[in-house]
């Protein structure tokens, strides 16, 4: 049985976000990349479903350019996973693209129990490629879960919808499933995981091959930083003094009251 | 003349906000406004939507819709889309909308702009802004011509007009045949905190780590009252377990734009600030003056938030009684 996990490789979250130099992207050099936070739940979540289901092989699979994004593979294969497989890709694909792709390798590598994936990827926040994917190979899905459990080929699963409302979902397996924080505390990788993953050979695919007619639905371009704002009035005196100085400025000054 | 359809949400009190919205910007933007509802109650909306704008309303009526079902709700979805042959799809950002969406652009051969903040429409093609790193940076975004354009927009972007373009809507009944759900949904758990979700929420009062410890959080949901604001944490206090991941805000919680946010006890650590940087005016209480979150404020106050809230609570109260 093989549990599928796509994983995205995205600047660490510490990065300030500089635009190149025509403003068409981001400036990436000096990036540090890391595994898509939310991707590390789909991983744990994984490994858990082996513990139970043994003989249950996992393949991490990660879409991007082969010059770095294999590195987050061995991250993934240093937590647990048992394979990897790199589908070699442009930058910047639109979520459509990348959900074409994923199916198809999905699809060529082998019958998929399970297929998981973080909620959203925190560079695009597109929140559509495990969507995307499941409707491309006709399975059903939930997103933004933070519960999972399977018997009988029958998963249950909780999603968080609004304001901390769940829904309850009842999902027959073979099935997509997006992970968000609370599902599971992810695990560190271990030092001899990480020594064991450093000698896998990931398994190398590539996009145009795939998807040799892929073209995108959507582009991005003149970027822009947000505006930087003036430096903030300190309000000064007595607590009493502050608050009630605060208040008027709110009201009269900044009008949102 | 550009097609818009507009996929709308209802609560209990009504239409969404964020659907109005839409609706809004649709008709002034002077297209052909269809606006799908879905579930028993959504031909009593019909009226509603006309007099916002809405020349055509398709209800989707079948109980089977009056709970989200993913599956059930891509076939309905899809569904009007092959009678209205719009241009544009709208919809909100909503956690409904961005489930649905997706899995109906794979259907039809295209993709989503999702979480936009800025919409123009020029002839038939829509530029929308929207936000990447939680805010850090945004980008426009352009549907290849030829190519359905599905957006999402976020809650409190665009403006609702003062008087809307009331039409008399020609109101159709939307059959579609039953889906075998493959992932059924069961039922609800309801949330027990905010009532609104911090994504939509006008006000928000946030703490961090500064309130010490979980039941100080007692202060900004008294300060919350007044101002009828959404409580909001930093990842310091979700992850030690005084407050839900769904109130957390930042670039691993929720990206928020209201028009008024509080950073209380907050260090303005550059995760945080990327989900709150859309704020209209942030005020800042910190008793460490050179704390970042200062940077990123419109307002601040150096000083004890034990000291600051109740007080701040008391004038709220006051001020907004006297109106
Ligand atoms: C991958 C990753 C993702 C992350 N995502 C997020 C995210 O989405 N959201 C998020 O918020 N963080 C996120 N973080 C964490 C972030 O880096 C910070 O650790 C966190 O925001 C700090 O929370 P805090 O400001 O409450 O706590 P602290 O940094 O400890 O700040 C507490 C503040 O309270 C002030 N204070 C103390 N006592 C008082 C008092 N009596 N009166 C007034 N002020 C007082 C202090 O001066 C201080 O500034 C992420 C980190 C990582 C690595
Ligand atoms: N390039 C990619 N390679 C593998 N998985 C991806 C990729 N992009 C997105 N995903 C998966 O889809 C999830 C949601 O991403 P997004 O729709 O881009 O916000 C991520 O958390 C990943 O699990």
């Amino acid at each position: 049985m093989s549990v599928f996990v796509c994983i995205k490789q995205v600047p660490d979250t510490e990065t300030k976000i500089k635009l190149n130099a025509g403003s068409s992207g981001i400036e990436t050099n000096g990036i540090k990349w890391v595994m898509n936070p939310y991707d590390e739940f789909a991983v744990e979540e994984a490994i858990k479903f082996r513990d139970t289901h043994p003989g249950t092989q996992i393949i991490a699979i990660t879409v991007g350019p082969k010059a770095r994004a294999g590195e987050v593979l061995r991250t993934a294969l240093a937590m647990g996973a048992d394979e990897g497989v790199l589908v070699d890709a442009p930058e910047n694909l639109d979520p459509a693209q990348t959900a074409k792709i994923l199916a198809a390798a999905i699809a060529q590598e082998g019958a998929a129990e399970l297929i998981l994936c973080g909620k959203m990827a925190i560079d695009d926040q597109a929140n559509s490629v495990p969507q995307m994917l499941a409707e491309n190979l006709k399975l059903p899905h939930t997103s933004v879960i933070s519960k999972f459990s399977e018997s009988g080929g029958v998963a249950e699963v909780e999603r968080d919808t609004e304001a901390g409302a769940k829904e309850v979902v009842a999902v027959t397996l073979p099935a997509v499933f997006a992970a968000n924080k609370g599902l599971n505390t992810p695990r560190y990788a271990s030092l001899p995981g990480i020594m064991k993953a450093k000698k896998k050979v990931l398994k190398e695919l590539s996009a145009a091959t795939l998807c040799p007619d892929l073209t995108a639905a959507v582009t991005l371009s003149k970027y822009s930083l947000p505006a930087e704002k003036p430096a903030a009035q300190i309000i000064p005196g007595d607590p009493a003094a502050q608050v009630k100085a605060l208040v008027q400025k709110l009201r009269d000054e900044a009008k949102v009251l | 003349m550009s097609k818009i359809l507009i996929f709308a949400e209802a609560n209990p009190q009504g239409l969404r906000r964020s659907s109005l919205e839409l609706l809004h910007f649709a008709s002034a933007a002077g297209a052909e406004v269809s606006v799908l509802v879905t579930g028993s109650h959504g031909k009593d909306l019909a009226a509603d939507l006309g007099k916002n704008g809405a020349q055509k309303v398709l209800v989707a009526g079948d109980a089977q819709l009056d709970m989200y079902q993913p599956e059930a709700y891509a076939a309905t979805l899809e569904a009007a889309i092959q009678q209205i042959k719009p241009d544009v799809v709208l919809g909100s950002a909503s956690a409904l909308g961005k489930d649905l969406f997706p899995r109906v652009a794979a259907r039809l051969d295209t993709s989503v702009i999702s979480d936009g903040v800025e919409i123009k429409l020029a002839g038939t093609q829509v530029e929308v802004k929207k936000p990447l790193f939680s805010g850090k940076c945004f980008a426009q975004a352009q549907f290849a011509s030829g190519k359905l354009q599905m957006v999402l927009m976020r809650a409190n972007q665009l403006p609702l007009l003062a008087t809307p373009n009331s039409k008399t809507p020609e109101v159709t009944e939307l059959k579609v045949p039953p889906v075998d759900l493959k992932a059924k949904i069961k039922s609800l758990i309801q949330a027990t905190g905010n009532k609104m979700d911090l994504t939509e929420a006008n006000i928000i009062v946030s703490g961090g780590r500064g309130l010490k410890d979980p039941k100080n959080f007692s202060l900004l949901e008294d300060l919350a009252k007044p101002l009828n604001a959404t409580v909001g944490a930093s990842r310091a206090v979700v992850d030690a377990g005084w407050a839900s991941h769904s109130m957390q805000v930042g670039q691993t919680g929720k990206t928020v734009a209201p028009s008024l946010y509080f950073a209380v006890g907050i260090s303005g650590a550059i995760q945080h600030l990327a989900g709150m940087s859309g704020s209209k005016v942030v005020v800042a209480i910190n008793n460490d003056p050179n704390a970042p979150i200062f940077q990123k404020a419109t307002y601040g106050i150096v000083g004890d938030l034990f000291q600051i809230l109740p007080l701040l609570t008391e004038e709220f109260k006051t001020v907004l009684n006297k109106g």
